[in-house]
């Protein structure tokens, strides 16, 4: 469903990824991993339309993602769920949940099915999201994410500075959130933790895939190797 | 002292409407419109011409003129101020200054340094008594549409999918686009409203007294300093503002015809000093 080929992209004069070859198929669970600056959140970027493409092709379901905006693209059916959580303070949960749905498809993905998914922002639903713990945050970002009935979710550092028991409830949480046809893409530092909720790993390096692999079968060496290219 | 309150409060309404689109600009996109005041006179100007050209009456003229003004302002917004727009808040500034002269020039050139007037007809001189105060309905009616104006604004922000996106762009532009709003569209219709205001506010103002092309800059003040008295972005907070500006002039006025404006200076210098985040800061939403 996603076909990136020979993709590269730069923050002004500093470029950032220098030809990534990468593909995924429906329903699939794939996790990115790599170090800081290997070009993870900046691919996530690409794909969602927020920094453009230098060059390559970037493909969605057979269209071309090349001349379209972010709110094209998540009308195409992708949306994220950004690095830090990227909750808008001076709105009240269930309006950061509004927003996700604002040009997204039509889905069974709505308000009470995301309650359902996380009780808690049932009842905090009219606070302001900034009230809520990291956790809780998180949960209002993926649920946000998912209010636009997305093909395709990227979910990057959704772990990030959390505690480990909140970590652990935010992933048991994925496997129910994919719908048939959802393919799911996570961007990930904790590597082992990238490995048991993906099917497939791509590590980048220097703006380039450096391993790819089924989470299964790939050593710890291998990953190492690729990780920091040892 | 109950004239000066009562007068005060009613020439703040009209500062209210002057300050309110400055306040929506600011607080969705952080652009500070320097030529806040001069788009105000033109917006008086323009009221002044239609009423005449059409022999509309002059509230029927400016129901006219006001969308007009949001058509104008969102493209204004699209075409010129969005390529302003950025961390720099230098390129907004100085845009907004280039229009304000502009602007000026061009009403000199059209209607001559002469003030104006927009012929109110019976209303402009209308009152009535409640002991022995005497309130004018023009004030009277100015006051309740700027009231009217900055519930409408709060509702607006508050309970409305527009107002939310309005919040959302204003807080994380990036995270806005990633829920699919465009941000350059969003800005355009946030100064279509304001410029509405400012139509507005224009008419009013060349209603209650003459305007003259060089007039804009001092509106302009009033505007600034209403909204940094009741905080940035906050709407209720800047009718406050103008509320409170509105009333100390007519204090200074008071105690003698040459300190009314000066007095409003002072008083804002006293909120910078002790509150410089204003009264009501981002109280919006």
């Amino acid at each position: 469903m996603l076909r990136a080929q020979g993709i590269t992209a730069a923050y002004g004069d500093a470029q950032a990824l220098f030809g990534i070859d990468f593909s995924m198929s429906v329903g699939e669970i794939v996790a990115l991993i790599g170090a800081n600056g290997a070009g993870k959140s900046t691919f996530l970027k690409t794909i969602t339309g927020l920094l453009p493409l230098r060059s390559g092709e970037l493909e969605f379901e057979g269209q071309s993602l090349r001349s379209l905006d972010a709110g094209d693209i998540v009308k195409l059916g992708i949306a994220m769920v950004p690095e830090g959580r990227r909750l808008f303070p001076s709105l009240t949960v269930e309006e950061n949940l509004l927003m996700g749905a604002l040009s997204g498809r039509k889905g069974s993905w709505n308000l009470s099915r995301v309650f359902q998914l996380f009780p808690i922002l049932e009842e905090k639903r009219n606070v302001p999201s900034t009230s809520l713990s990291g956790g809780q945050q998180q949960m209002v970002a993926i649920g946000r994410a998912l209010m636009s009935n997305p093909r395709l979710l990227l979910c990057d550092e959704i772990s990030l500075g959390l505690a480990p028991v909140v970590i652990r409830e935010i992933y048991s949480a994925l496997p129910s959130i994919m719908e048939e046809g959802m393919s799911l893409l996570i961007v990930e530092q904790d590597v082992q933790l990238a490995m048991q909720a993906s099917s497939r790993v791509v590590c980048l390096q220097e703006g380039l895939v450096s391993l790819e692999g089924k989470s299964s079968e790939l050593s710890r060496d291998q990953i190492s190797k690729a990780y920091f290219g040892l | 002292m109950t004239e000066i309150i009562l007068q005060g409060l009613l020439l703040g309404g009209l500062y209210a409407l002057f300050a309110l689109g400055q306040s929506l600009m600011f607080g969705v996109m952080r652009l500070t419109n320097t030529a806040q005041g001069d788009f105000i006179i033109l917006g008086g100007f323009f009221s002044i011409s239609m009423v005449a050209a059409t022999g509309l009456s002059p509230g029927l003229g400016l129901l006219v003129l006001i969308p007009l003004a949001f058509i104008a302002g969102y493209a204004l917004q699209r075409c010129v101020l969005n390529y302003t727009l950025g961390r720099d808040p230098l390129p907004s500034l100085v845009v907004t200054f280039g229009l304000s002269i502009i602007i000026q020039n061009f009403l000199l050139e059209m209607y001559s340094a002469d003030p104006k007037s927009l012929e109110a007809g019976s209303i402009a001189l209308a009152s009535f008594s409640i002991s022995d105060l005497t309130v004018g309905v023009l004030p009277l009616l100015t006051f309740g549409i700027a009231v009217l104006a900055t519930m409408l604004l709060q509702a607006l922000f508050s309970y409305t999918s527009l107002g939310r996106s309005f919040r959302a762009v204003s807080d994380d532009r990036e995270a806005a686009q990633l829920m699919g709003l465009k941000p350059a569209i969003v800005y355009a219709q946030a100064t279509g409203i304001a410029f509405m205001l400012i139509a507005l506010a224009g008419g009013l103002q060349a209603m209650r007294t003459t305007i003259a092309p060089a007039d804009g800059p001092l509106l302009l003040l009033f505007a600034f300093e209403a909204v940094i008295i009741g905080g940035m972005g906050s709407f209720w907070g800047t009718l406050v503002g103008a509320l409170l500006l509105g009333l100390t002039q007519q204090i200074g006025f008071r105690l003698d015809p040459g300190w009314g404006i000066w007095f409003g200076h002072l008083m804002f210098l006293v909120v910078l000093v002790i509150r410089p985040q204003g009264l009501f800061p981002k109280t919006r939403g």
